[in-house]
């Protein structure tokens, strides 16, 4: 028999090991070992709870796990890390579902054995709400960025008003279920629950996905942690306040580096959706003096660069130009330029999407720098490349009062000697700005897909 | 010693003779530290591998599955609660072994310069 402190001690000690996994990914030589570790945590805590005198069989488990684990790693080996906001908005899908279900399935077996009371209900009320949202509101978020609906945020008249009632009577219900034991009440909060994530995540724009994304990490894990409260579990309550906070910093983190209040993000309504006039947008722009570089112009002004600068923003993505950046990286360093790379937080769909995706090409971590670090070596930089980011190198962010983006860190990569920019075409950028580093004196741009250009690039800079 | 320290070791003392915290109480307590604790660490992650971090908060998330499992096992309540325990429990594996092998092929791929 297996005392109830040996449980508790279990999963303390797993507790400690989720935390030094966390605390490993403050560097990338760290990071392998700890994740390692949460591994070994998560497995110490299945097993003791297998071990738990109420589990009387093990059948219905173990094709559970097994299922979720053949589904789990066929998931995780096939994924394109471009689609990694996606994969990640769909797990947190699954664990806000998996809170309501506990929270169903809890209610059901203490009714049973009689156990039920007002702090146990009002936990349970609590954590099928977050449950819920973070339910919905994660499908919605994989929706929009897996572009099977518009990214466009969905506004319409009396949005706030209805969410607030939606609110008003979730609580009515709760209370409801807390004072007659009404299960009819705690479906319905359920449901209008689901309705809530919905409504809550539709009117947030394409531009203010990573935030979106951070913020249901973060939902997870408080739904992680209301779950501990209702089982009386420290180790789910630990786990839960470590996502919960992490979400919540990477939220800030994001917002911050937009320079937008978490409130306007959570109300909605920013970055409209690209229009379909690109070439009338071209030709007003050829007519406002955009100069145009050949690309042979371009891999001899960086061949006979001691410094060029990469921006990659979420266009490298889409094109997949990824491994034909590191291509011409090593093409341009085989001739002795010094190649660095400069990621804006918010670049791509979720923080520290571009760093994946540049590792992913096997660009070495140690030349990609933050947006902090590198900025003042732009005045010594002769060439930045700015491969399919848009809004955060617009230097009207700091200097033009009126526009949208005014007050947003940016990378300044307009103080380089030259700037050299990849683009598709005219089209402004997520956050529907235009930007005025293209009509800039040291400025041209670079017509075409992303991936053909850096290719072009790489074979005209080793014949240079 | 000043007083409101006195106070408040009195306070401690007095909480300790009680027979037992609520375990709303101590569930409280526990929440509210470790939040501390996750504050001081996530700061430390290094933006480069936020991705990373995103992916393995989701896996230990899964830990939810703690709460399925016992559900599932409970053998009481009959059959809807069997089959609520079961999703969970297949739910949160997905995420559990699927977070945890995104997060090791992600942080595979960051190597140093080769010098």
């Amino acid at each position: 028999m297996i005392s109830t402190d040996l449980f508790a001690f279990v999963y303390l000690v797993a507790g400690v090991l989720f935390i030094f996994g966390l605390k490993g990914l403050s560097h990338p030589e760290s990071a392998r070992r700890g994740n390692t570790m949460a591994m070994v945590g998560m497995a110490l805590a299945v097993g003791i709870t297998l071990m738990a005198p109420s589990v009387k069989s093990y059948g219905l488990i173990l094709i559970a796990m097994g299922l979720g684990a053949v589904i789990g790693i066929i998931i995780a080996q096939k994924i394109d890390m471009k689609a990694m906001p996606q994969l990640v908005a769909a797990f947190h899908s699954l664990v806000g579902l998996a809170a309501v279900l506990v929270a169903i399935g809890t209610y059901l077996t203490h009714k049973e054995a009689g156990a039920l009371d007002a702090v146990l209900m009002t936990e349970l009320a609590l954590g099928s709400f977050i449950g819920a949202v973070t339910f919905t509101g994660s499908i919605v978020a994989f929706g929009k960025l897996q572009e099977i609906f518009g990214s466009a945020p969905v506004t319409f008249k009396g949005q706030h008003m209805l969410n607030l009632a939606f609110g008003i009577a979730i609580v009515a219900l709760g209370v409801v279920f807390v004072m007659t034991d009404n299960f009819e009440a705690f479906l319905l909060l359920t449901i209008l629950s689901l309705i809530v994530g919905v409504t809550l995540i539709i009117p947030i724009g394409g531009a203010d996905m990573p935030v979106v994304v951070s913020m249901l990490n973060s939902y997870s894990g408080w739904a992680a942690a209301a779950t501990g409260f209702t089982l009386n579990n420290i180790l789910l309550i630990i786990t839960g306040a470590l996502v919960g906070s992490s979400g919540a910093i990477l939220s800030y983190i994001m917002c911050k580096a937009m320079n937008r209040s978490f409130i306007s993000v959570i109300l909605g309504g920013f970055g409209a959706e690209a229009g379909s006039e690109e070439d009338t947008a071209m030709a007003d722009a050829r007519k406002k003096g955009v100069k145009e570089a050949a690309v042979e112009d371009a891999a001899f002004m960086m061949a006979n660069a001691s410094k060029v600068i990469i921006i990659p923003g979420y266009g490298m993505a889409v094109a997949q130009a990824q491994h034909a950046v590191k291509e011409m990286t090593e093409v341009m360093q085989a001739k002795g330029v010094e190649v660095k790379f400069a990621i804006h937080p918010v670049a791509g769909r979720m923080p520290g999407h571009m760093n994946v995706l540049l590792a992913e090409a096997d660009v070495p971590y140690d030349i990609v720098f933050e947006m902090d670090e590198i900025n003042n070596e732009f005045t010594t930089a002769d060439v930045a490349l700015i491969i399919g980011a848009n809004d955060v190198v617009n230097p009207d962010a700091k200097t033009l009062k009126s526009s949208p983006l005014y007050g947003m860190p940016i990378i300044e990569a307009y103080k380089a000697r030259l700037v050299f920019i990849c683009k598709r075409s005219m089209k402004p950028g997520y956050a529907g700005v235009e930007n005025s580093l293209f009509f800039a004196d040291n400025a041209s741009l670079v017509f075409g897909d992303a991936k053909a250009t850096c290719e072009k690039l790489a074979a005209a800079l080793h014949d240079a | 010693m000043s007083m409101e320290w006195l106070t408040l070791s009195n306070l401690i003392v007095s909480a300790s003779d009680q027979a037992s915290l609520s375990p709303f109480m101590i569930g409280m307590i526990v929440f509210v530290l470790t939040c501390f604790v996750g504050y001081h660490v996530i700061w430390n992650v290094t933006p480069a591998l936020h991705t990373p971090l995103m992916a393995v908060t989701n896996a230990i998330s899964a830990i939810i599955i703690v709460g399925a499992l016992l559900i599932v096992a409970s053998e009481s309540g009959g059959a809807w609660v069997e089959i609520v325990g079961f999703i969970g429990v297949l739910l949160a594996s997905i995420n559990l072994f699927g977070g945890f092998a995104v997060t090791k092929r992600m942080l595979a791929m960051f190597k140093k310069q080769k010098k």
